[in-house]
């Protein structure tokens, strides 16, 4: 009897999504924060978090194929790509409303995951990453060169959103919009992980021919991690186009895939927290930098066209800094403080 | 004329197919040795163009010191990047791997953008700059220079590793690290010398490269293009990625001057990317690769 002692959980508590009261609190006052956000904040702050919250969404996206699945995918940039053009091409194009061309942007990216993900199924290692480099590239060369359709880099503009008769002009009233469909994605991914689907994913990544002997259906569930992770990246894009209102190929470029990639690693891999602290980071780390070499850059005006070189090198910085020293990313680090809070005062 | 333009445009397909096949070499003999796919090879390139260019514009070196010079610093840098950056990584699960690379090739980036800036310069040539006329097609001298420095590097790489004690055993040390490590080969030094060696022949191929087009610190892309290459050949096959880098060359240069009615400009951007998604449907380990056989 005294071994229960040790077993701090079980199963059925393994299972819950909030493991404890104190998780369900400090949720409750992050949202509290968030939703109040557009009152006490200014613009900026604004415009930022809406920043943030589209690339959680992608982050939870690429969480789900390279963390949980383990395919590793240079190309989530394209995905993301393929959702905003497809939202913005229907909006200022063919005059759909908001609320079909949302829908449409994140099928027609999860339509371009499934084709995309068919010769995955074939593929292993490196050969996998350099064919999703390569929709990488023609993607981005499609949406460059295709002009009648792109308008190539004089970009699209979209027309204002409406959601159920409210104009969503505002930065602060797409902001709801987006903190909507980001705690929307958060939860998906979380019950997504916990689920038959998500073990499924899981043993896939850790050894996949183990986990067709056990039973496991490789092709659909390989595909079916593509389709739902270009999903999540197309609405995440579309989201974006909305946000900014003028879209151009600039946003979609083989570094933004990095950077996709650097959120999950830098917040952790395989976890819901961890890509959203992650793409939090990294969408604040270029306005830190920002805030902090734009001086500099107006100080010393011959310095002003390299200020962007600045960005790039902290940004690999960062990546190699992580990699090295915190595998586990942020929420490594988020775990390790807690444990040490914990039995705070005494040492254990 | 028709002859004429075809050959004109092989024969820049070749040069550029070289710089490629040298690029792509890099990432073969840093991909045997140490498992680690390097995605920092096309900015190691572009280091090396820029350094070079620094040593003659600025220092005044004639054109073949500051390319010896340029090598040995390039094979210094190499050599603490591998020891700092890349040694921690070893054995590490693939996707960090590749993400330090890939981290490591934006710091490059910016470190080049922050010294050089974003303009684009004009490398001096050492080559003379009237074309050759060759059955009637003028060819640029320096594409015809490049094409024959890479075909004599790689006779030196062949004998190197065929006969020297140091390649043969960077060879054992690519087939089976563990081994190698047990029959008395210092697998550290190899692992350095893997990533000189890489460093050393990209930075060959950037110096020609520059040769015949710009310094600019998007070349680090165009030489993201030796990755089909390899991927082509196949990842662990050497001969593979030279024979890739070549037909990459010659069939983007081909593609961007017949498909452009077609199918637009810019087309020999993406011919290489649009050659592999093709591959890869047919042959999913490359044209020279060996077919892994997992066993459970």
């Amino acid at each position: 009897m005294t071994v229960t002692r040790f077993c701090i959980r079980t199963y059925r508590q393994d299972l819950k999504i909030f493991r404890s009261p104190a998780a369900k609190v400090s949720l409750a006052i992050l949202m509290l924060l968030l939703l109040t956000l557009p009152v006490w904040a200014g613009r900026y702050i604004v415009f930022v978090s809406c920043l943030c919250g589209v690339s959680v969404i992608g982050a939870l996206g690429l969480n789900i194929l390279t963390g949980y699945t383990g395919l590793i995918s240079l190309g989530h940039a394209a995905f993301l790509g393929i959702g905003a053009y497809t939202a913005a091409i229907l909006s200022a194009k063919a005059g759909f409303p908001f609320i079909a061309a949302l829908p449409l942007a994140a099928v027609m990216a999860a339509a371009t995951g499934a084709v995309v993900g068919i010769p995955t199924l074939r593929l292993r290692g490196m050969y996998l990453v350099v064919t999703t480099l390569a929709f990488q590239f023609i993607t981005e060369h499609v949406i460059y060169h295709w002009e009648s359709l792109t308008e190539s880099d004089r970009g699209i503009k979209l027309a204002t959103p409406y959601i159920f008769g409210i104009k969503l002009d505002t930065y602060e009233s797409i902001y709801y919009v987006i903190l909507f469909f980001a705690v929307a994605a958060a939860v998906f991914t979380k019950n997504l992980a916990m689920s038959r689907t998500g073990r499924a994913f899981v043993a896939i990544r850790d050894r996949d021919i183990a986990a067709e002997i056990i039973g496991i259906n490789l092709a659909k569930y390989k595909i079916l991690a593509f389709v739902v992770s270009s999903a999540m990246a197309g609405l995440a894009g579309a989201l974006h186009a909305y946000l900014v209102g003028l879209i151009g190929p600039e946003y979609f470029v083989f570094s933004q895939s990095i950077l996709y990639i650097a959120m999950i690693i830098v917040g952790g891999m395989g976890t819901v927290l961890g890509s959203i602290i992650g793409a939090v980071f990294m969408v604040l780390l270029p306005e830190v930098i920002n805030a902090i070499s734009g001086p500099i850059a107006s100080a010393y005006p011959f310095f002003s066209p390299r200020i962007g070189a600045v960005a790039v090198t902290v940004y690999g910085l960062v990546i190699i800094f992580f990699l090295i020293f915190e595998p586990q990313g942020l929420f490594g680090i988020w775990i390790r403080l807690k444990r040490y809070w914990k039995p705070w005062p005494f040492t254990y | 004329m028709v002859f004429e333009i075809l050959l004109q445009l092989t024969m820049t397909g070749l040069a550029w197919g070289s710089v490629y096949a040298c690029i792509a070499l890099g990432f073969v003999l840093i991909l045997k040795a140490t498992d680690v796919f390097n995605f920092a090879q096309p900015e190691l390139m572009m280091l090396g163009a820029y350094m070079s260019f620094s040593l003659i514009t600025y220092l005044r070196l004639p054109f073949l010191a500051s390319f010896f010079v340029t090598l040995i610093l390039m094979g210094v840098v190499a050599a603490m990047l591998e020891m700092t950056v890349i040694r921690p990584m070893v054995g590490e699960p693939v996707l960090s791997v590749i993400m330090v690379t890939l981290g490591l090739s934006n710091v490059l980036r910016g470190v080049v953008g922050l010294i050089w800036g974003y303009e684009e310069q004009q490398f001096p040539s050492p080559f003379p700059y009237e074309p050759v006329i060759i059955f009637g097609a003028a060819i640029n001298q320096a594409e015809i220079f490049t094409v024959a420095a890479t075909a004599v590097l790689l006779i030196v790489f062949f004998l190197f590793f065929k006969y020297s004690e140091s390649g043969i055993s960077m060879r054992a040390t690519a087939e089976d690290t563990t081994t190698a490590f047990l029959m008395g080969i210092n697998v550290k030094r190899v692992f350095t010398a893997s990533w000189v060696i890489a460093a050393v022949v990209s930075t060959i191929a950037g110096v020609f490269l520059a040769t015949f087009s710009f310094l600019e610190p998007i070349m680090g892309f165009t030489g993201l293009k030796a990755l089909p290459a390899v991927i082509l050949g196949g990842l662990d096959s050497v001969h593979g990625a030279i024979i890739g880098g070549l037909i990459i060359g010659v069939a983007e240069n081909l593609a961007g001057f017949y498909l452009e009615d077609y199918l637009g400009s810019g087309m020999n951007e993406i011919t290489a990317y649009i050659i592999v998604l093709i591959i890869m449907m047919v042959r999913p380990y490359g044209l020279f690769g060996t077919r892994e056989i997992e066993r459970v």
